[in-house]
């Protein structure tokens, strides 16, 4: 499987601070790599360096085999980039902001027209078409922020946390058409704050904190790696979870964690064949079960236990 | 190569202008500051002052235009760096820094709707000063080399206000700088009155200053009288404004692009 972005030792210092402090990173063609970490991590400062935006201290970058600090002109005919610091031109409409990017793009005057509606009618936003950027909503800025950076059909799309800030729905909008695009074959890098979009967009998950790589592998890779399983019971009946509580603390050794509002249980197990034997027990004692599951840890918990750190979605 | 280069400096140059000029035609107000604030300016000295100043308001309006014309240009000349420097603080620079275009386009591009604002700016003055009743003594052509003379005044020093746009954080701070900048410039001067009351030391640097010569060679231009020795002083100083500011200009918009 060839590359389309491979990094390694990539070093960016700001006085003391160290943005990125030795990262390795490869994406493979047509495939999403999720870049994740807290406010501060280096996704931003990683994302810029690939986008010749900045020159890295030390390491080296190539996308599309092109090196991004002696070759950026190559690069930038490879990359779209969407995200925190590259913006439309607010006070221009979605059309003239389309236009202008296809214009810098050397298409012709009326190829530029053309291009700049058929984005617009992709997502979405012909009827806003000749409306300032400033008068849209959040979603449909970041539609246009992302139909900006397909102007010149890229083959690699960099997503700076492309949904933060946005409403569920918007976000649902722009994860849809990242799937599209990938879909097409295009070659995502995307960074986020949020374990649930790295989770639905992602084949690779890098973690990223304090500048360093501290985890790396597929989402469920990443959730077996943090340990255990959950096994999690919710009787049909309050009255059973007494005796739920004991036979699933019987069976796995350990006190369930028990929830009382929501009639929870649920214990980590580390043999998965418990959870029919625990289906023959409840069965036995004539108990019902509403909520009956074996799941791997949340993303949430993986990456509390990869930095030791709450992200800020679970903190909500 | 180097004329492939150029051929494409120029023409996403002229796209980024392009976006220069509808940005000034969707948000005229940016231009208040070059048209309607120097008309107060001319009408308020004029009808205050005027009289009292030069013995007649018709010829305090003959002495006051030309040099309310460059104190216009020099204030339009700023608006690049602010230009410059708000893409940058809202991320539309990095958007264009991306993209394979010429690295010198984005400048070209704010330098030329530069000069869309400056042409806005002297037509408008010329208009109401002519509706106040100032009148071109010499002829058409002494107008357009006065105009054109003035836009190139503008043009060498706006790159003070790109050096300044691409140093500091924010288009306020730059803004602000400029302000400092232009107030002693504009009023050090002989565009409002003569510099022979003021005091030595103000007097010694209001003969000598840019906003002075170039104020007395556009004087000369569109009212007749001398005009070789103000305009040599005036060709000194946009010469060495680029000289000095055009490299810090470009210094600091590398480190940036």
């Amino acid at each position: 499987m060839s590359l389309a972005i491979r990094a390694e030792g990539l070093v960016k210092h700001y006085g003391e601070t160290k943005a990125l402090d030795g990262v390795d990173l490869e994406v493979p063609e047509g495939k999403v790599v999720g870049v994740l970490g807290p406010n501060g991590a280096g996704k931003t400062t990683a994302v810029r360096v690939l986008a010749t935006l900045l020159r890295p201290d030390a390491g080296h970058a190539t996308v599309g085999g092109h090196d991004v600090v002696k070759d950026p002109r190559a690069v930038r005919s490879l990359i779209g980039l969407t995200g925190q610091y590259a913006s439309v031109d607010e006070d221009l409409s979605g059309t003239e902001n389309l236009v202008l990017l296809a214009r810098l793009l050397d298409f012709s005057r009326a190829g530029a027209r053309a291009r700049a509606s058929e984005l617009l009618e992709r997502f979405e936003l012909t009827d806003a078409a000749g409306r300032a950027a400033k008068t849209y909503s959040g979603g449909m800025r970041r539609r246009l922020d992302l139909a900006a950076s397909l102007v010149g059909n890229p083959s690699v799309l960099y997503l700076d946390e492309p949904t933060t800030g946005l409403d569920p729905h918007a976000r649902n909008e722009v994860w849809a058409v990242v799937r599209k695009l990938v879909a097409d074959g295009v070659t995502v890098l995307l960074t986020t704050q949020y374990l649930e979009e790295a989770d639905q967009l992602a084949d690779t998950i890098t973690v990223f904190d304090h500048g360093r790589v501290v985890a790396q592998g597929r989402p469920d890779e990443l959730k077996r790696r943090v340990g255990s399983q959950t096994l999690q019971v919710r009787p049909t009946s309050a009255r059973d979870l007494d005796v739920v509580q004991r036979i699933l603390g019987d069976l796995t050794g350990v006190r369930p964690a028990r929830d009382d509002d929501t009639g929870l249980l649920t214990a980590p197990v580390s043999d998965p064949v418990l959870l029919s034997t625990l289906v023959r027990k409840l069965d036995e004692a004539g108990i019902t079960a509403d909520e009956l599951a074996l799941r791997l840890p949340s993303l949430d918990e993986v990456f509390l236990a990869l930095t030791g750190k709450q992200t800020e979605g679970s903190l909500a | 190569m180097s004329t492939i280069a150029l051929d494409r400096g120029v023409r996403h140059g002229l796209a980024l202008a392009w976006r220069g000029v509808l940005k000034i035609r969707k948000n005229p107000e940016q231009l208040v500051d070059v048209t309607i604030a120097p008309i107060i300016l001319l009408v308020m000295f004029t009808y205050l002052f005027g009289g009292a100043l030069a013995g007649s308001i018709d010829s305090y309006l003959q002495m006051l235009v030309p040099g309310i014309l460059v104190m216009n240009i020099l204030q339009a000349s700023m608006t690049a760096g602010v230009q410059l420097n708000t893409d940058v603080s809202k991320g539309v620079f990095d958007r264009f820094r991306a993209m394979p275009i010429a690295r010198s386009a984005p400048l070209v591009g704010a330098v030329l709707a530069d000069v869309v604002r400056y042409v806005v700016s002297v037509v408008v003055l010329l208009i109401i000063a002519t509706v106040m009743g100032f009148r071109v003594q010499t002829g058409p052509v002494e107008l357009l080399i006065a105009a054109g003379l003035a836009i190139v005044f503008g043009l060498c020093f706006c790159w003070a206000s790109v050096f300044v746009g691409m140093l500091l954080k924010t288009p306020q701070a730059v803004q602000g700088i400029m302000i400092v900048l232009i107030m002693p410039l504009t009023f050090g001067s002989n565009v409002f009155v003569g510099t022979s009351t003021m005091p030595g030391w103000l007097k010694a640097w209001a003969d000598i200053s840019p906003v002075s010569l170039l104020s007395d060679a556009l004087r000369g231009l569109l009212n007749g009288g001398a005009i070789a020795a103000p305009l040599t002083g005036s060709l000194v100083w946009m010469v060495a404004a680029v000289a000095v500011f055009f490299p810090l200009a470009m210094w600091a918009y590398r480190r940036r692009v």
